[in-house]
């Protein structure tokens, strides 16, 4: 008895949706149409080793790494208090972290942009102690905080399912045979924690190397990551080749992270935070 | 205890982070004035004009719309595709699984821009241009992957044989799906329809770039308005938004809660 057949609608839609526009982008990137028709070329993807471009490539890649380390940081020491003991019944803390995502980003992105601005509240405390006034709106700063913010979530939530679901019978060993907390932290905690740390930095790291919302919110108009160089190109220029091709280049850079990370990372479930 | 104290201290700090923008939404929605910054006194009308305002409706209706449709069309189709795909052979199987990842790995403007193509591609043979549809479509899309992932574990956690002892107690193939097999996969699909509800309201990049004709959810509204600057009827909605989702939570955590302590009392 097999009803592998109820698979079947699910193939022909993403046949359609997933599998036919890839092929159409994959077509975008190596073609250009001239007069006499429609031919392979490699000018799109060598455009992009042009150094304007080059620059905001790295720039984006750099700033997703602070972002990935800052939210590791923070997120990390998260992961552990909400699973002590102390905190692991209550499970409405868990909870205070998705519940920010309902609202959706790009609002919770604008208020940051009156938060951080001209008479916004962080003005308005420099003020009250008398302090000069510092300019946040509109600079690498502002962005990196909003990743964080945005992505924190995605770090902590991983790294806390990892850290509730481990044996506690082996810290208390541990505890019995004379180790302290730092070395019990060291020794266990953190290597048994690594899938849900692996997880979290690739859920953090892809969302920021790709945004071109935050980035042009709160880095202004003028601030260009290399997905508002992709939007720019399809929205704006209409040089539908060349966003292809920056798109194909970006996925490939994710897949070799995704293949890099998974090495190290043998247990790899996905959607590990649901 | 310096580190109880700490503790609680750096999970305070953390959420205050994480609830300013919440808050200050919340606050500056009752504001007199126009700018989130200065407190000019105590009104309800950003929440009048919301409700006078056509084109906040629209979208909030699109937002939904979508929201609902794309989780339960993605519901289905992903929940009998777990089940197939949980029956295929193991070669198939790995290669359908990647497939389904694919999507989920994929960053989400690389998503947008390839649908965005396709439907710029096909639109001289199906007459359908950028609009509401093809939002729609786009959103079943990305849905269809995290409804799969969700019910998949349950599927691997199904004992065989109750489902094989109600064929032989003479229940057709489809009578035992029912009456076995989905109510114990119950959960994985309603984590999986809940999650593509989340999603579906969360998403913008897909959206922007699959939506045209003046067709706009609450995320592209909001774009295209703070490059015209603050308006507080966004904040007086969000705070709807806001007060609705914490409701339906507490509602389904207190009623989960009931379950719990029942099932516990009837072990006992």
């Amino acid at each position: 008895m097999r009803r592998t057949w109820y698979a079947y609608p699910y193939l022909v839609w993403m046949a359609i949706f997933i599998v036919v526009p890839l092929f159409l982008l994959l077509f975008y990137t190596f073609t250009a149409t001239t007069e006499e028709g429609i031919r392979f070329t490699l000018q799109h993807i060598k455009r992009i080793w042009e150094p304007i471009y080059l620059i905001v490539l790295l720039r984006s890649i750099l700033l997703a790494l602070i972002c990935t380390v800052v939210c590791l940081l923070i997120g990390y020491p998260v992961a552990l208090i909400l699973a002590s003991k102390e905190y692991s019944q209550n499970k409405v803390l868990a909870l205070l972290f998705v519940i920010p995502m309902w609202i959706n980003f790009l609002v919770r992105t604008y208020a940051w942009m009156s938060l951080l601005g001209k008479n916004g509240l962080i003005d308005m405390v420099m003020d009250f102690l008398h302090l000069p006034p510092v300019q946040l709106l509109y600079t690498d700063h502002a962005v990196v905080l909003g990743m964080v913010y945005n992505f924190l979530p995605f770090m902590v939530l991983p790294i806390y399912s990892v850290l509730t679901k481990m044996d506690k019978s082996i810290i208390e060993a541990a505890e019995d045979l004379g180790a302290d907390y730092i070395t019990v932290l060291k020794r266990i905690i953190i290597p048994l924690s690594l899938p849900g740390v692996i997880s979290g930095i690739t859920m953090v790291f892809m969302p920021a190397v790709t945004t071109f919302i935050i980035s042009r919110l709160l880095g202004g108009g003028q601030y260009i990551l290399i997905g508002n160089l992709i939007e720019q190109q399809f929205i704006v220029v209409g040089d539908w080749n060349f966003g292809s091709a920056i798109s194909f280049v970006l996925t490939v850079i994710i897949l070799i992270s995704m293949g890099i990370m998974r090495k190290y990372d043998r247990e790899y479930e996905g959607g590990a935070i649901w | 205890m310096v580190g109880r104290i700490v503790k609680r201290v750096y999970l305070y700090l953390i959420f205050l982070f994480l609830y300013a923008p919440i808050v200050m939404l919340v606050v500056y929605s009752f504001n007199e004035s126009r700018s989130m910054g200065r407190w000019s006194g105590f009104t309800l009308k950003w929440y009048a004009e919301l409700f006078k305002d056509t084109e906040v409706l629209r979208a909030l209706y699109n937002t939904l719309a979508i929201a609902v449709l794309s989780a339960v069309i993605a519901t289905i189709i992903g929940t009998a595709a777990a089940i197939g795909i949980h029956e295929m052979k193991r070669i198939k199987k790995a290669i359908v699984m990647n497939l389904t990842y694919l999507p989920v790995i994929n960053p989400d403007i690389v998503t947008g821009v390839s649908l965005m193509l396709l439907f710029v591609f096909t639109k001289p043979f199906t007459g359908m241009g950028l609009g509401f549809f093809t939002m729609l479509l786009a959103h079943i899309t990305f849905n269809i992957p995290y409804v799969i992932l969700s019910v998949m574990p349950k599927l691997k956690q199904l004992d065989r044989h109750v489902y094989e002892a109600a064929l032989d107690l003479g229940a057709t193939p489809f009578y035992a799906l029912r009456k076995v097999v989905i109510p114990q996969i119950m959960p994985g699909i309603v984590t999986g329809l809940l999650l593509a509800f989340t999603l579906s309201i969360d998403d913008f990049v897909i959206s922007f770039f699959t939506t045209g004709s003046g067709v706009s959810n609450i995320a592209i509204y909001v774009y295209s308005m703070a490059r015209r600057g603050v308006n507080p009827k966004i904040n007086a909605l969000s705070t709807i938004m806001f007060v609705t989702v914490l409701a339906l939570l507490l509602i389904v955590n207190k009623r989960m809660n009931k379950d719990n302590s029942k099932v516990k009392e009837s072990v006992r």
